[in-house]
């Protein structure tokens, strides 16, 4: 037994790893170029953007200075509201969803099933289904800013979250609940101080599957927000690229790396947990 | 027995819950209303009328969706999506399986390759729209072209993009689902000398089947629906003319869609009837994918 594990990789596992390690590299290609097209000056981007940046091109950090402030817009405001929709959304979800999902596991009613086919049923409709008629409803409503906005989120993405909760809320045994309603715990309580931290593994994945989605998303905020008051990131790199009729790479590239390094930064932390969330949230069916 | 616990727990959890329906369903309830049940209605509704804001739509019957279905450009983006679709979908499961298969062997250094080719994921469609459009400029600047040069290149472009974005996300996916394979039926096989691809094709591709089921349910409504890439990567370009009238070659359908109905406010009722087929077509798609592949799924 010993042997075989000593012996455990093969020449082919060992050409294998060689394989995937120069694929790793390829792959890594495309994030590359970012960091080095943007310590180049603009002509040069455009010039060869594979070049290395040399004495000529490189221009240091020249494009990140220019970036923060490029467009007229300053770069850090769509970071913090980007940061803001994001954390306050993502919250939202979890919290509300997690608590519908157990009272549509819990309590068999008209009203609990109606919503439960329904969520079902959100979940095979695209965006652009509603999209037109949801801008008419958030401009109506006030929802137009980075402050309500996440209650937009919470509206669009209650069916995949309540979803992914009740699998697993109908999994939890249902003696713990009455053991503690026995013990007097009302339904409040039980919810916060027994259900909840039993929800943990699914409140991470459901947690990182929107986070993902809030983060990245363009045509929500675009349609809803107020541009010219509010952008998030997403939209300022569009705006930056897509609006100026000579458009600066090199500073582009700098206000793409910056809008990469946070989420590198965070996956490098919780790459585990992220992994995980992702093979839990795919294996909902 | 079974009677007498079923009564108990509707005493105890239930009844108690009941009272708290405001609290625990109301405010997810309320968003939902506002989030997707009263635009989807009103969504149905307005296409069916000509509009500019909802409250001077005036009824038109089936008018928008005769012209959806005269529009040259939406069904170009069809055809494009279509084709897209096939593409990415094999494409993208192919490699993912078999990365996935081979990460799961003992190897070196496989958590770091996992790490690398699952990284792609977490950058938004819009950046990663902006990062390859300048790779692949400044690949076919050496060929004297660039990538709204020609409908072929957007295309693979969009392709190799979308591959290199999701093939990590389903590499995961199946990774689980080979962890899963029990250990006893792939000992059988070897001990019953089952060859390498006997083994593949007779034990561990059926039991994947239910990571297989929703990698090409993620895939099939992911290109579907993909809008931030075909928009930041070629916005549809190049225009040509076809039949006379002005197509973007390289739309699909989400940004065709899109663009429609910011041509001006005649086309707003028209952009939503396409709006209403799509979503009919993405439903229809994905159940009837989901019947299909279910059905092949071995239960254990």
């Amino acid at each position: 037994m010993k042997k075989k594990i000593n012996d455990q990789y093969t020449p082919l596992s060992k050409a294998l790893s060689v394989f995937f390690a120069v694929l790793s590299v390829v792959w890594l290609i495309p994030i590359f170029e970012v960091v080095i097209n943007s310590l180049k000056k603009n002509e040069y981007v455009n010039l060869d953007p594979f070049a290395l940046p040399n004495e000529e091109s490189f221009v240091g950090f020249a494009n990140y200075v220019k970036g923060m402030t490029f467009g007229n817009y300053p770069f850090l405001q769509s970071v913090a509201y980007s940061l803001f929709i994001t954390v306050a959304s993502v919250a939202l979800i979890l919290l509300f969803c997690s608590m519908s999902a157990w009272y549509i596991a819990r309590v068999n009613s008209t009203m609990s099933n109606i919503f439960y086919y329904l969520c079902l049923f959100s979940m095979i409709v695209p965006f652009q289904m509603v999209m037109f008629t949801l801008t008419f409803t958030a401009d109506k409503l006030n929802l137009n800013t980075p402050y309500t906005i996440p209650i937009v989120y919470l509206g669009f993405g209650a069916g995949l979250a309540i979803f992914m909760f009740l699998g697993f809320v109908k999994g939890l045994p249902l003696e713990i609940e009455e053991a503690a309603s026995i013990d007097g715990c009302g339904p409040v309580r039980t919810f916060f101080n027994v259900v909840l931290p039993m929800l943990k593994p699914t409140l991470i994945s459901v947690g990182i599957l929107e986070l993902m989605w809030v983060w990245n998303d363009y045509l929500l905020p675009y349609l809803v927000l107020d541009r010219t008051k509010y952008m998030t990131i997403p939209i300022h790199v569009q705006y930056l690229k897509g609006s100026y009729g000579t458009v600066d790479l090199g500073a582009t590239m700098a206000v793409i790396m910056l809008s990469i390094i946070p989420i590198i930064i965070v996956y490098m932390f919780c790459q585990k947990h992220i992994i995980k969330g992702v093979a839990a949230g795919a294996v909902k069916g | 027995m079974a009677k007498s616990k079923k009564s108990s727990s509707v005493n105890l959890v239930q009844r108690p819950i009941k009272k708290w329906a405001p609290l625990f369903i109301l405010p997810t309830f309320a968003a939902f209303l506002i989030g997707f049940v009263w635009p989807f209605i009103q969504g149905i509704y307005l296409s069916f009328c000509n509009f500019n804001i909802p409250t001077d739509a005036k009824w038109v019957g089936l008018d928008n969706y005769a012209k959806v279905f005269k529009d040259a450009g939406f069904l170009n983006a069809f055809w494009n999506t279509a084709a897209f679709a096939v593409v990415s979908i094999i494409l993208i499961n192919v490699l993912a399986f078999f990365i996935a298969y081979a990460l799961t062997q003992k190897m070196r250094g496989a958590n770091i390759f996992r790490t690398v080719f699952f990284m792609p994921n977490l950058i938004g469609g819009v950046v990663l729209g902006y990062i390859w459009s300048m790779i692949f400029d400044g690949i076919l600047k050496n060929y004297a072209t660039y990538l709204t040069a020609n409908p072929t290149y957007g295309f693979w472009g969009l392709v190799i993009l979308v591959a290199w974005q999701q093939i990590g996300y389903m590499m995961i996916i199946y990774i689980a689902g080979l962890q899963a394979v029990p250990e006893d039926m792939l000992e059988a096989a070897r001990i019953d000398g089952a060859t390498g691809s006997q083994t593949l094709f007779r034990v561990i591709i059926p039991n994947v089947m239910p990571s297989i089921t929703t990698c090409t349910f993620l895939t099939l409504t992911n290109s579907f629906k993909m809008f931030d890439q075909n928009m930041a990567l070629t916005g549809g370009m190049p225009s040509i003319m076809e039949n006379g009238a002005k197509i973007n070659a390289t739309e699909l359908l989400a940004l065709n869609i899109f663009s429609t109905y910011n041509i001006s406010k005649n086309y707003h009722g028209v952009a939503q009837a396409k709006a209403v087929i799509f979503f009919i077509l993405v439903a229809v798609l994905a159940i009837t994918q989901q019947y299909m592949t279910r059905s092949k799924e071995v239960q254990q």
